[in-house]
């Protein structure tokens, strides 16, 4: 729902299925993630590499993208 | 392996909320998402697991996270809805109250394992292949961490086993508050 809402909006964006990841590659996120100190949730989105919105918020997504 | 459709997993959601007094997201869109997500954790682990946790695929450490998931009833309780927000209470479903935002109550060990399950689980083996005894203990040491314990309805004596009571009684409906804890006490003799 993220990335069809991202999409309809316009918005460009990198994705990753945390899911369907490599164990090291998960590793990596987790450290990535932990260290912006969000919550080990899906989907997780990083706007601009600062503001990280856990879950699909579309409140706290139009806010961050200013749409 | 029986196919997967989403027909099935709204039903079995359906019912399930049903039994428990629970309502599932009116939102349509959301609703639909969280069983696509279910129904794929089914076909790809063999059960469905939590739609917006990562699951590790090992049973034993997903045990937890299998809709409806452990944390599903308290979060409930405290935020009207679960986790995921698939499972919601009357007021969230009649709009009386707005859809809530719900803290991750699984405790964060149990959420780290999943990124090292797979070499957890090769040492594991490991360990089993060359202390079988010791390894079983290990395992029963980290069931017992849990703490299930045996609750009875004391209005209709509906008995369940778990860490909590439920929020309502599936049988009668009675409230949380109309559990309480049974005490056993088991004597071996002879």
């Amino acid at each position: 729902m993220t990335k069809q809402f991202l999409k309809d909006n316009k918005v460009e964006y990198e994705y990753k299925d945390v899911d369907l990841c490599e164990e090291e590659d998960k590793q990596k996120i987790r450290e990535h993630i932990q260290s912006k100190g969000g919550p080990l949730s899906y989907p997780t989105t990083i706007v601009d590499d600062n503001v990280l919105i856990t879950g699909f918020r579309k409140d706290l997504l139009k806010e961050a993208l200013e749409i | 392996m029986t196919e997967v459709t989403i027909d099935m997993v709204r039903k079995r959601a359906e019912a399930d909320a049903k039994t428990y007094g629970y309502h599932l997201v009116p939102d349509p869109e959301l609703l639909q998402a969280f069983l696509e997500g279910l129904k794929t954790n089914e076909e790809r682990y063999g059960y469905p697991s939590c739609p917006c946790r990562l699951a590790s695929g090992k049973f034993e450490y997903d045990r937890d996270i299998i809709c409806p998931c452990d944390y599903r009833d308290p979060d409930v309780a405290e935020y009207g809805a679960c986790y995921c927000r698939l499972y919601v209470n009357k007021d969230v479903y009649e709009g009386k109250q707005q859809l809530p935002t719900v803290p991750e109550r699984r405790p964060l060990e149990k959420q780290s394992r999943v990124y090292t399950a797979t070499a957890e689980l090769k040492e594991t083996t490991a360990a089993a292949e060359e202390k079988p005894a010791a390894a079983a203990q290990e395992k029963t040491e980290e069931t017992l961490k849990t703490k299930p314990k045996l609750w009875y309805c004391k209005q209709c004596g509906y008995v369940v086993f778990r860490d909590d009571p439920p929020y309502i009684c599936p049988i009668c409906k009675a409230k949380r508050e109309m559990f309480a804890e049974i005490k056993t006490r088991i004597d071996f003799i002879g």
